[in-house]
Parts: C-alpha cells; structure tokens; sequence
C-alpha cells in the first residue's frame, strides 16, 4: 500500500512538472510582449520596464521556468510581498497571488461537485440497478427511455428550464447562491440545491444507462448463472455477485469521467452564476491573465491526478484481484 | 466481419441478444440459400432493420443538410443572421421600449418563424440555421483531424511495437493526464496569440482556426488507444504472417491487412467523437471563450439566452431543443452503427 502511494504520487509528480513545463513553455514563448499585456492601454515605458522586472520578463525564460517551478515548492518573493509555498505566480490584473484567489474560490467548485457526485451515484446506479433487475419490463423501457432522452440535454439549457420554472415564474425558490457550510449549512444546501438537481440530472441519466449495461452483462456471467443454478435467491445473486462484479467498470468510468465532472462544474458556475474556480478560469482568459489561467489549469490538473489515484485505491477495495503494488 | 476487438471505453459493450440476432440471420441465409455476402452488406442489413437508427439517421442528415443549406434556405426566407431588424424600414416596431419582442413567444410571427433576439432584434431562425452550419462543420473538422491523428498514432504504435509503442504509450497517457476542458479555456487566448496581438479583435476565421487546433490536440488520444490495441491484436493474426511471409510491405499490410479489420470500431467511435466534438465547441462558446459578437453559432445562443433568460425565456427554446435532438439522434445513432457492424453487443 505504502510502496504504491510514493509510486504514485512520484509519478503524479513527474506528470504535474511535465505538465507545467508544457504549459510554462507554451505560455511563455509565444510572440507577445506580455508586460504591454499587464500594463494595460495607456502604458509608459518606465512602466513597461518596472513590470518587466517584477514579473521577471527580463530573465531567460528557462530561468523563469525555475523561478516559477522553485517557488510552488518553496514560495518566492514579490515586490508586493512574500508569496507562501505553493506559489503559483502572481496575477497580471488583480496583482492578487494566485493561489489565494484559487483556495478562496475552491469550497464552492468543491460542494458543487462532490454533492452532484453523491446525487448522481446514489440515483444513477440505483435506476440503472433498477432497470437491469426489472429487464425487458414497462419499468426498465422507461427508466431506459428517459435516460437516452436526458442525457441529451446540457446544463446550460436544463438549468435555464429549471431555473425558470422554480424561479422566475412561480418564486418557489431563490436564485442559487453560495454559503459557507460552515456558516450556515442549511443555506448552504438549500442555495446549491438547484445546480446540483441539474447537474446531477444529466449525470445521473449517463450513469443509469452504464450502470444497467454492466448489470446486464454481470448478470450473463458463468460465476451468476452457477449461483442462480443452484437455488440461491434472486436477490442474494443480485446484490452480491452481480453488483459486486459491475463495481469495477463502474469505478473505471467515474475516473474517467473526473474531467468531465470539472467542466461540468464549469458550466454549472456559469448558469447559476456562481463564482467558483471555473469562473476563475474563464475570467482569467477571457482577460488573458495568463498566470492566473496556467494556476487553474495546474491545480484542475493536479486535483484529477489526485482523484485517479484514489480511484485506484479504491480499485483494490472493490476487486480483490487487483493488488496495489 | 466482426472485428475481434471490443470497443473501450464508457458504452462498455454487452454480449446478450447473440442468439436472437444469430436466428434470426440463420433464418434469412436458409431463406435466401448461401450465398456469400460481404461484412459491410452484412452490417447495412442489419441497419436497415432497426428502425431507430434508420430514423435517427434520417434526423443526423436532416441537420447537416440544413446546416449546408443555410444560405439558400435564409435568402429563400429572405432574412439573415446578422441584419439588426428594428432598423429595417418596415420592422422599427418589433421590439418594445424594454428591448423585448412584441407578440407571443418571444415574436414568434409568420415574418419571424423562431421569434426575435432581445435587445438587437436578429432573426432567431436564420441565427440557429447558420448556427447549427458553424458548429457542425468546425465539429466534423475536429472529429476528421483527431480520427486521422489517433489512427496514425495508434497504428504507428501498435504495428511498430517496442520503444516506439512504449514512448508513444506514454505520450498518450501523458495527454490523457490533462483536464481537457479546462485545457481549452486556458489555451484559447494562448493560440490566438499566435496569429493576432492579443490587444486587437480577433477575426472569426482565427477563431474557428484556434477552436480546431485547441480540440485537436486533445482530441486523438482515445482514437490512438483504441486503434493500438486493436491493431497489437490483429498483428498476431494468421493472415498477416500469411503476408509478411509472401514477402508483402509493411504499407502494404498496414493498409490491406490491418486497416479493413479495424475500421468497426474507428467508425463506431468516430460516431461518439462528433456529437462530444460539437457540445465542446458550444460549451467554449457558452462560457465565452469561444466565438464572439455576430458569429452566429450554437453555443453562443445559449450564452446569449441565459442572459436574457428571465425576461424571454422563448429565445433559449428553440436552440435548446434542436440541440437535444440532434444529440439524442446522433447517440442512437451511435449505438445502432455499433449493434449493426457487431452484433455481439447489445443495448
């Protein structure tokens, strides 16, 4: 267990500095003069020059990848003060350091996705369960049906429906909106509740659909069909053997999935016109405020390595076949 | 033929209806005596049977008909994307004092077929035509570049094998490693950097120039995967021994050999990419990193109807709708491509 964490978190490692440098060089050596960038329209040269050295545009860029690289692990000095360990630069437009302005926009990307996950697990694998237990039936045709047809929509276009009918129209709920758990977690969850239906709406339909799939195809196993064959109940074969058994594609789609699930969050941010780092993304690009755009884009990087790492863990729970080492 | 390699990835394939479908053919050949029939006749047959891919076909070619056709069908409709309506002589009273469209449904008249844009007062209908052209088109170019890239990758790797299949492996994984949307929004400004000063307007053909390259490059690496192991698998054949033997090229037997047994699943996930290539494409637009101001494309009408969403909820309608559709049409689709050309899995 022990040997395969430092081997994978090495390896993540690896991948998170290739990554960076990938990007580092990308960013960096295209033909723009990235202090004209920062320094606005009405730009004097002092100026100009001043910014260059602060963001240290006068060096080599090989020399800035170091800087850049030594000071997420050590932080790194600032005309504007001291930026703590993990520094990811500090922002062309709000001069705000970037991995601040991350962590103060991450709790609300974290709530709405984590509480979109459990929802759509719980009733994703349940209906698909359902429909794979009741096959060939009305229940399973329209658990089926509804799940084609919903996971056809988008969140932009679900969420305005949604957001119409429950507040726009009829006032039953307030706009969605973000508190603190810690605050007051009852608004917390009442303020994200709508993001997270529509959310969890269209990735509950794509897990129904995957879920039944690999039911079905557990349900043909020889190991199930021996275990029907010898008088054991139906729902002892059911939950026991077969869904046993579908855990393991399952687990392999949601790491698969983890991309997805951020830009689902991205999205979800901009219906409901909550701020979160997805927000933070495309503001930083839109703006092209490029340190803020490269310190998003490695912590989305580094938070899915994280997760897929865990996903193997949980690989070994699931499957006792799979060893970690 | 069906291709020894199952298709990877989330449609996780299912063998179940194997028999009925083996009857069922069985059935046919005593019928029609032996008579010997090619994998692709095959597979049409087996298309034409089911009538939901045969409609949600239909529904597929429908859209990029209409998507070639946008120009002819507007200049017959007599309206185009981009005309302010309110300072046509002759339409000043479509909108009212709050910008908003006069009539039911957000103006949906005989002059108007889907109703008015808020605000400028542009015909929705000509917008989503040309809209649906925009997106389609970009998306069938992405999908095109990202198949030809994977397959070469894939081949390259699985065919060569040693060092070569090791480094390319790792490349691949390395590529899957990025969080893909993510990437998108971050690199958008970065190559449109490339060709203008970032402080100047970008011009739409840059734009859809940065869209392709950006999508691209995060594109292939499923493709290269899956035509990887398919071809690591085929290269074990008997067959292909059978060529290397009689002296043939490697071009020769990677085209004659290995590339007709694979085509199966390159086309049936080729299927998948599209409609992903074409919600990527509306999600930059919808965020706004996309394409900008009078091009009319399908993400962007989104992103103009959520703003306007509270006041004329009938703009975001019709967008949304044909969006579903088209989505909904292309993944049955999908799945029957996939049931016809192997039968062994089922829905």
């Amino acid at each position: 267990m022990l040997q395969f964490l430092i081997r994978r978190l090495t390896g993540a490692v690896v991948i998170m500095f290739l990554i960076g440098a990938f990007t580092f060089f990308l960013f960096y050596t295209i033909p723009q003069d990235f202090a004209a960038l920062s320094c606005g329209k009405n730009c004097s040269p002092e100026n100009l020059a001043v910014i260059r050295e602060n963001l240290g545009l006068d060096k080599p860029i090989t020399t800035q990848f170091w800087t850049f690289m030594v000071g997420i692990v050590a932080g790194r000095d600032f005309a504007q003060g001291h930026c703590a360990a993990p520094c990811l630069g500090m922002s062309f437009d709000s001069g705000d350091f970037v991995w601040d302005s991350i962590v103060d926009r991450f709790p609300l990307t974290v709530s709405l996705t984590v509480g979109g996950l459990i929802i759509f697990l719980v009733l994703g694998l349940g209906s698909g369960m359902l429909a794979a237990w009741k096959r060939g039936t009305k229940v399973d045709k329209f658990v089926s049906g509804a799940s084609m047809v919903l996971s056809s929509f988008q969140i932009y276009f679900l969420g305005a429906i949604v957001l119409g009918l429950m507040v726009y129209s009829t006032g039953w709920m307030e706009n969605p909106s973000y508190t603190p758990f810690t605050e007051d977690p009852l608004a917390w969850a009442t303020g994200l509740l709508i993001p997270w239906a529509v959310m969890a709406t269209i990735f509950t339909a794509q897990y129904t659909r995957m879920a039944r799939s690999t039911m079905i195809e557990q349900l043909q196993e020889e190991h199930v069909r021996t275990a029907r064959a010898k008088g054991m109940p139906q729902r002892y074969v059911f939950f026991r053997y077969a869904w046993r058994g579908s855990l393991t594609p399952i687990v392999t789609i949601i790491g698969m999935d983890l991309s997805a699930l951020l830009s689902g969050a991205v999205v979800t941010e901009f219906t409901f016109d909550l701020a979160g780092v997805g927000r933070l993304a495309v503001d930083a690009s839109v703006s092209k405020d490029l340190p803020l755009t490269m310190g998003v884009m490695l912590f989305g990087a580094f938070f899915i390595l994280l997760l897929n790492i865990v996903v193997d863990i949980a690989y070994a729970y699931i499957d006792p076949r799979v060893r970690l080492a | 033929m069906t291709s020894p390699t199952e298709i990877e990835g989330p449609e996780a394939s299912v063998a179940l209806d194997k028999d009925a479908t083996a009857e069922t053919e069985a059935a046919e050949e005593t019928k029609q005596g032996h008579q010997g029939r090619s994998p692709g006749q095959l597979m049409w047959m087996r298309f034409k049977r089911d009538r939901v891919g045969v409609v949600s076909a239909f529904v597929v070619v429908f859209f990029f008909l209409i998507g070639a056709l946008a120009p002819v069908i507007s200049s017959l409709y007599g309206k185009d994307p981009y005309t302010l309506y309110p300072s046509v002589p002759g339409y000043e009273d479509i909108l009212d004092d709050f910008g908003m469209p006069y009539g039911t449904f957000g103006g949906v008249s005989g002059e108007f077929w889907f109703g008015i844009e808020p605000n400028l007062g542009r015909d929705v209908f000509t917008m989503l035509l040309y809209g649906i052209r925009t997106s389609l088109y970009l998306a069938v170019v992405v999908t095109v570049l990202s198949v030809l890239t994977g397959v070469l990758i894939g081949m390259v790797g699985g065919f060569f094998g040693g060092k070569v299949d090791y480094w390319l492996g790792r490349v691949t994984d390395f590529f899957l490693a990025f969080p893909s949307q993510l990437f998108f929004i971050a690199f958008m400004p970065v190559v449109t950097a490339l060709f203008v000063d970032p402080r100047e307007e970008t011009p739409t053909y840059l734009r859809a120039v940065a869209i392709v390259l950006v999508m691209w490059f995060l594109g292939w690496m499923g493709m290269a995967r899956l035509v990887r192991s398919s071809a690591l698998t085929i290269r074990e054949r008997e067959f292909v021994e059978a060529a290397l033997v009689s002296g043939a090229s490697r071009w020769r037997i990677v085209r004659k050999e290995i590339l007709p047994n694979i085509v199966t699943p390159i086309l049936v996930q080729g299927t998948y990419m599209l409609p992903s290539a074409i919600l990527s494409i509306a999600f930059l637009s919808y965020v706004g990193v996309g394409f900008n101001e009078s091009t009319p494309d399908w993400g962007r009408m989104f992103s103009i109807g959520s703003k306007i969403y509270e006041q004329d909820p009938a703009f975001m309608f019709f967008p949304g709708i044909a969006l579903v559709v088209f989505i909904l049409a292309f993944n049955l689709l999908g799945d029957s491509v996939r049931d016809a050309f192997d039968p062994k899995t089922g829905r």
